[in-house]
């Protein structure tokens, strides 16, 4: 009887099971990083939003606070997104009629809430706190980057766990003293590490207790 | 649902009596199939988790399971990749003051039960409802609540709840029915109302009452009815007859040192069971060092909660408390003149019973249950005046209704009004008495003869189906209003939300029928108020009471009482004589009179004492079982006075012998999806002469079976030791009986590495669950449902042992099963040191955290269940399915924001309430100071009426938690597997009576 397979087989097998397995990592290796991708996890992608607010006309030009809008930011998990009386505070008095306002006159109005599209969102299994980071000395830019700088806002971190971790396995990388934290122009000192470290001992960081699961998650 | 999807096999007790007599089973048991050792038993105890695995084997359900398999697959890999969809957020466009969104805000109302007021706190997020809580500045509820006010928060978001106005079934107008109803009530005019009826549940709301005055006062010849199946008239009845009025009874029991319940289950229903549950349970404290306790004796039919907390408990039949009453007072020395055949009642125990509540005088009482015969409390009344006890520990008061009348001869009057054509209009407002009337009224057919009827009502009911009109009440978190409390004390219900559907409220509707209809209802009590306040300063009085949840200086005043001498009963205030089977009908200790049948909280809350769920039953004891050849789940035939009904038998230890006990408020027809057509309907069996109890029960057996959904014996941990307890006395000489129990390996001797354990956070959860307080109400468990967005899973998944609760209550027998002791023990997560659960996941989904938590991940778990096999406790819960409604728009609103709503294939358990720990610690961080001792309170401690569960930090030595674990009574269970559990627990202390504890 003769051979069923002939002799290249042998090799013809070997190239296909290793190129079975290479597909198979090269899979795996997309399908793990894709989310690391600016292009999914939406990073510098601006959001269509119901109003063209430019927070670097508002912060830069007028030197308006983070505060004087996002309200809740030192009480509460949620910042707080301003409710359309306080835009109305200053635009009853400028820029009265002009188009691109037009909605959220419409909101006062009709006593419609203005609908903004979400720009950090983070999975509805975690659990973050505004209020908690800001009071140990995490600054708005350290997440939320050149915001003042920001004609629409966006995203420039991924918001990935990995990402969450590098300040939670290592915060004296980030933190600055509480009273920058609102501070858009920081810039981190040479020494940071070591006035992490400070900062962390002196605001009581319980680094060990940040890479705890149920911090974040309940 | 088909017969044979029921995979379960029977664990009834499978025609083992003989077995049982000859059994030597375990000293404390769960069922009667582990006493006896049942093959069936043994069987699921080997398997573990009842039925699951044996579907493959299966030939038909083995295609299902395939089917079911490859969808999940399919489904399984589509979920996995879903982007997030887009999100908006919506700010006020005016924001509300004081509302920071994140943060919940409290509001104190009340809710009522039989029109009796209990204060609660109820929990909004962003104007959602979400959790009730007890408020504890209020007399009723001390800071908890019990279970059915748990349950009422999902009534509110119930999208079987009825939306708006019907005409004969058909949606119809507001407007309409007003028109209408003014011409109706026009024609009535003319004639001073002679056909003008209503017919309410107690009706203990100030407002309402004035509201219903006016409208008899306009129309003098019309009648106000009152009916609701859960009534005072036979404690009216008793007053009347043994103090010549009829006054309203409550108790401080916190004075009490010898208390008797005759048939009643005062620590779990009535008005003030939460604050007795309290009293009673701090005056059986021995754990800090208190060396008296209380002593409850117990007389009941069948076992209650109360009966399980009792030193003695007595099981007697119906017609024996009666008789143990006279017996009573025959030895106190109150005179009785009682018509009727001479009450007989004689047991070896009675003496000391006598003898310890006479040495005990004036901080003594006698409780009668509401469902005895007025003979029985009018003796109880008696006992309390003989034994000096009115004043100390007895109070009496104005009765708490508007208007207090016998209900029962209300509705009959009603009834029979119908029938004659004397009713032109009938105006139902709350209530459904087409299911919960006596049989004999036939109320249904004289309700169709009446020409214009209108019901208010959560739902369209029974009742709803035969009247021209029905009318959605509004759910008590959305509408103003105002009610007492058990000792008078007024308070304001406020609401929460505006309603969600095009309902009215009582006061609304009858502010329609006055011409108040323009107003709305918070200036009506707020006028009513101030007419009512002699306070200069109304304003701050008004902002204060809704504030507290409470009117200041509205509650009565203690009414001096005189006994009736001699003390006459009249054949009528007699209960049923004892003659062959008796029957004793009860309100469900959940559903009540059948108004929460529709609520799959309260529905799947396994009941106190059987853990049946879904279903009630016919309970037996296992004598009279075995003497009829009875076994549970077989169906039988009831029949009282020639009225029939067909029910499943369920054998319960502890029943009183000869003794049926059937819960009322199962088999609605018109309940909405999850109630219809659950459980058997007791009414049928309820006649006017015997509303709740009767003799000369026929039975006839059947040859069906019917599956009955108990959790008893589900996640069975074998008894090593679970339940500890001993006597007073013995805990006098040996304060270390607990702890001698334990069998713990040394620390050492462990393949964990101990060190991973050293922590360096200030905090250490810990918790202790006092097995001396315990009454198994299961508070705890609706509660936890309620804060943790636990889904209900039904009938079919609980048979196949997927109940979801994170904390269940394991009720343990002692010794003898005609006569045994109850045991209740509350099984939350252990959160382990030495985790099993944690070292066998493969994707590190259960970790521990550094303050020793036993974490739970959901996004992390990828459904192997290794975890849920390697616990020994059985305490891990696996959703096998979508069991959390992602369609139903309104149950939405009601899930607690900070907690993550779980998906099918995760599995789940107990977090201690990590999201009540995060918040505390969020607020202790920013304020740079430690966590206060109490300043966490669990959901499950939180709502417990007797106090029984501590949390807090073990790593505090000053902490409450740390003392309790300190004492010699606090023992962990399965520790010899060396798992270090953090939650404990403290052995059970009785107090019997040493007279009777020697025979």
């Amino acid at each position: 009887m003769a051979q069923i397979f002939p002799r290249s087989a042998n090799s013809t097998t070997k190239v296909l099971i290793i190129t079975a397995l290479v597909v198979t990592a090269v899979l795996l290796g997309i399908l793990l990083n894709i989310n690391r991708l600016y292009y999914v996890s939406h990073v510098n992608i601006p959001k269509d939003q119901p109003v063209a607010f430019s927070h670097k006309h508002h912060v830069t030009g007028l030197g308006i606070d983070c505060r004087y809008c996002h309200t809740t930011v030192e009480t509460s998990a949620f910042a707080g997104i301003p409710p359309t009386e306080t835009c109305m505070t200053c635009h009853s008095q400028v820029w009265t009629d002009a188009p691109i306002l037009e909605p959220v006159r419409a909101s006062l109005r009709s006593n419609l809430p203005l609908q903004w599209t979400r720009v950090h969102d983070l999975p509805d299994f975690v659990y973050f706190d505004h209020s908690l980071h800001v009071n140990k000395g995490v600054g708005c830019q350290t997440c939320h980057g050149q915001v003042d700088q920001m004609p629409l806002i966006w995203k420039v971190n991924t918001l990935n766990m990995e990402w969450c971790l590098e300040c939670h396995r290592a915060p004296e990388k980030f933190l600055r003293p509480r009273d920058q934290v609102f501070n858009m122009q920081y810039t981190p000192p040479a020494n940071q590490v070591a006035l992490g470290r400070q900062l962390a001992a002196e605001y009581r960081v319980q680094t060990s207790q940040l890479t705890n699961c149920s911090i974040c998650h309940r | 649902m088909r017969e044979e999807e029921f995979t379960r096999k029977s664990l009834g007790l499978g025609g083992s009596p003989l077995r049982l007599e000859q059994s030597m089973g375990p000293e404390y048991w769960r069922s009667l199939d582990e006493l006896a050792g049942t093959p069936a038993f043994k069987e699921m105890v080997a398997r573990e988790f009842p039925a699951q695995a044996s579907e493959l084997f299966d030939p038909v359900s083995r295609r299902n399971f395939l089917k079911l398999m490859s969808a999940s697959l399919a489904l399984g890999g589509l979920a996995a990749c879903t982007v997030q969809p887009p999100e908006k957020i919506v700010p006020y466009v005016r924001a509300p003051e004081n509302l920071i969104p994140g943060k919940p805000l409290f509001f104190a109302t009340v809710s009522t039960q039989g029109g009796v007021a209990t204060g609660i706190l109820v929990e909004s997020h962003l104007g959602r409802p979400t959790k009730v809580e007890g408020n504890p500045k209020h007399p009723a509820s001390l800071g908890a609540t019990d279970t059915v006010t748990q349950g009422t928060i999902l009534t509110l978001y119930d999208p079987d709840r009825a939306q708006t106005v019907t005409n004969a079934g058909r949606p119809s107008t507001w407007d309409t029915l007003v028109q209408q109803l003014t011409q109706a009530l026009g024609t009535q005019k003319a004639k001073g109302g002679a056909g003008l009826r209503l017919l309410t549940e107690t009706v203990t709301s100030p407002l309402l009452g004035d509201q219903i005055d006016t409208l008899l006062t306009e129309f003098p010849q019309a009648v106000w009815h009152q009916w609701e199946p859960g009534n005072q008239d036979q404690a009216q009845r008793g007053a009347q007859m043994a103090l010549g009025e009829v006054v309203n009874t409550y108790f401080d029991l916190s004075q009490a040192q010898i208390i008797l319940s005759l048939d009643a289950d005062f620590l779990n229903a009535g008005a003030a069971g939460v604050r007795y549950a309290r009293q009673v349970a701090a005056g059986r404290r021995v754990r800090e060092g208190q060396p008296q306790m209380n002593r409850l004796y117990v007389a009941e039919s069948t076992p209650t909660a109360t009966g399980s907390l009792a030193d003695h408990r007595f099981a007697l039949r119906p017609s024996q408390i009666e008789g143990l009453a006279f017996a009573l007072a025959r030895r106190l020395g109150v005179e009785v003149q009682a018509e009727g055949p001479a009450p007989s009642f004689e047991a070896s125990w009675l003496d000391a019973l006598a003898r310890d509540l006479k040495q005990a005088a004036g901080r003594s009482a006698v409780i009668a249950g509401d469902h005895q015969p007025p003979a029985v409390h009018a003796l109880a009344q008696a006992l309390n005046l003989a034994l000096g006890n009115v004043g100390t520990t007895v109070f009496h008061t104005a009765p708490l209704p508007v208007k207090a009348v016998d209900q029962q001869q209300s509705l009959a009057e009603l009834a029979a009004a119908m029938e004659a054509g004397q009713v032109e209009v009938l105006l139902i407002l709350g209530g459904n008495p087409v299911y919960t009337a006596p049989a004999d009224l036939r109320f249904g057919q004289g309700l169709r003869q009446v020409p214009l009827c209108v019901h208010l009502g959560l739902y369209e009911d029974e009742t709803s189906q035969l009247c021209h009109w029905h009318v959605g009440e509004s759910h008590y978190l959305e509408a103003w209003g105002d009610a007492r409390t058990f000792d008078g004390t007024a308070s304001i219900v406020q609401p929460l939300i505006e309603p969600l559907y095009n309902t009215k409220s009582a006061n609304e509707f009858m502010a329609v029928l006055i011409g108040q209809g323009g107003r709305n209802t918070y200036d009506l009590l707020r006028e009513f108020w101030s007419l009512q306040s002699a306070n200069p300063d109304f304003e701050t009085y008004w902002k204060v009471s809704l504030h507290d949840g409470v009117l200041a200086g509205t509650t009565f005043k203690p009414l001096q009482v005189s006994p009736q001498k001699p003390l006459v009963i009249p054949a009528a205030g007699r209960g049923h004589q004892a003659q062959g089977l008796e029957l004793a009908l009860r309100l469900d200790p959940h559903l009540g009179d059948g108004r929460h049948a529709n609520n799959g909280w309260l529905q799947e809350l396994p009941r106190p004492l059987t853990r049946l769920m879904w279903d009630n039953a016919a309970l037996i004891s296992p004598a009279t079982a075995s003497r009829h050849g009875l076994n549970s789940e077989q169906l039988v035939e009831l029949a009282v006075e020639g009225r029939r009904q067909q029910v499943p038998i369920w054998v319960l230890p502890g029943q009183a012998d000869e003794t049926l006990t059937l819960h009322l408020g199962y088999g609605r027809t018109q309940a909405g999806k999850v109630g219809t057509g659950i459980g058997f309907d007791a009414y049928p069996l309820r006649g006017g002469n015997a509303l709740w109890q009767a003799g000369g029960v026929v039975l006839n057996k059947t040859f069906s079976t019917y599956p009955l959904a108990c959790v008893q014996e589900h996640h069975s941990m074998e008894g090593r030791h679970l339940v500890r307890s001993g006597s007073l006395t013995e805990f006098g000489r040996n304060p270390n009986f607990a702890a001698e129990e334990a069998r713990d390996p040394p620390a050492e001797l462990t393949l964990y590495p101990r060190d991973e354990h050293v922590s360096t956070a200030p905090n250490a959860w810990g918790m202790v669950i006092d097995l001396s307080s315990c009454t198994g109400c299961n508070a705890c468990m609706a509660a936890c449902q309620a804060e943790n967005n636990i889904p209900v899973v039904g009938k079919e998944q609980v048979l196949n042992g997927r109940e979801m609760h994170w904390i269940r209550i394991d009720r343990y027998f002692k010794e003898d099963p005609a006569d045994p002791e109850i045991y209740h023990q509350p099984v939350p997560c252990m959160h382990c040191e030495n985790a099993p659960c944690e070292v066998v996941c493969p994707v590190g989904a259960t970790v521990h955290s550094e303050e020793g938590l036993n974490d739970m991940v959901y996004n992390r778990c990828v459904g192997t269940r290794y975890c849920n096999n390697n616990c020994p406790y059985k305490v891990r819960r696996f959703n096998f399915y979508q069991y959390v409604d992602h369609d139903e728009a309104s149950l939405k609103l009601q899930r607690n924001p900070d907690v993550t709503v779980r998906s099918r294939g995760v599995m789940e358990k107990c977090t201690y309430c990590v999201q009540r720990i995060n918040a505390a610690r969020i607020e202790a961080k920013k304020g740079d100071r430690p966590i206060a001792d109490g300043e966490i309170l669990t959901a499950c401690q939180q709502v417990c009426p007797t106090e029984a569960i501590v949390f807090g930090n073990i790593k505090d030595p000053q902490s409450l938690v740390t003392r309790l674990k300190a004492s010699p009574l606090n023992y962990g269970i399965l520790t010899d597997l060396n798992t270090v559990p953090r939650t404990t627990y403290l052995a059970r202390v009785k107090n019997p009576n040493p007279e009777l504890s020697e025979g």
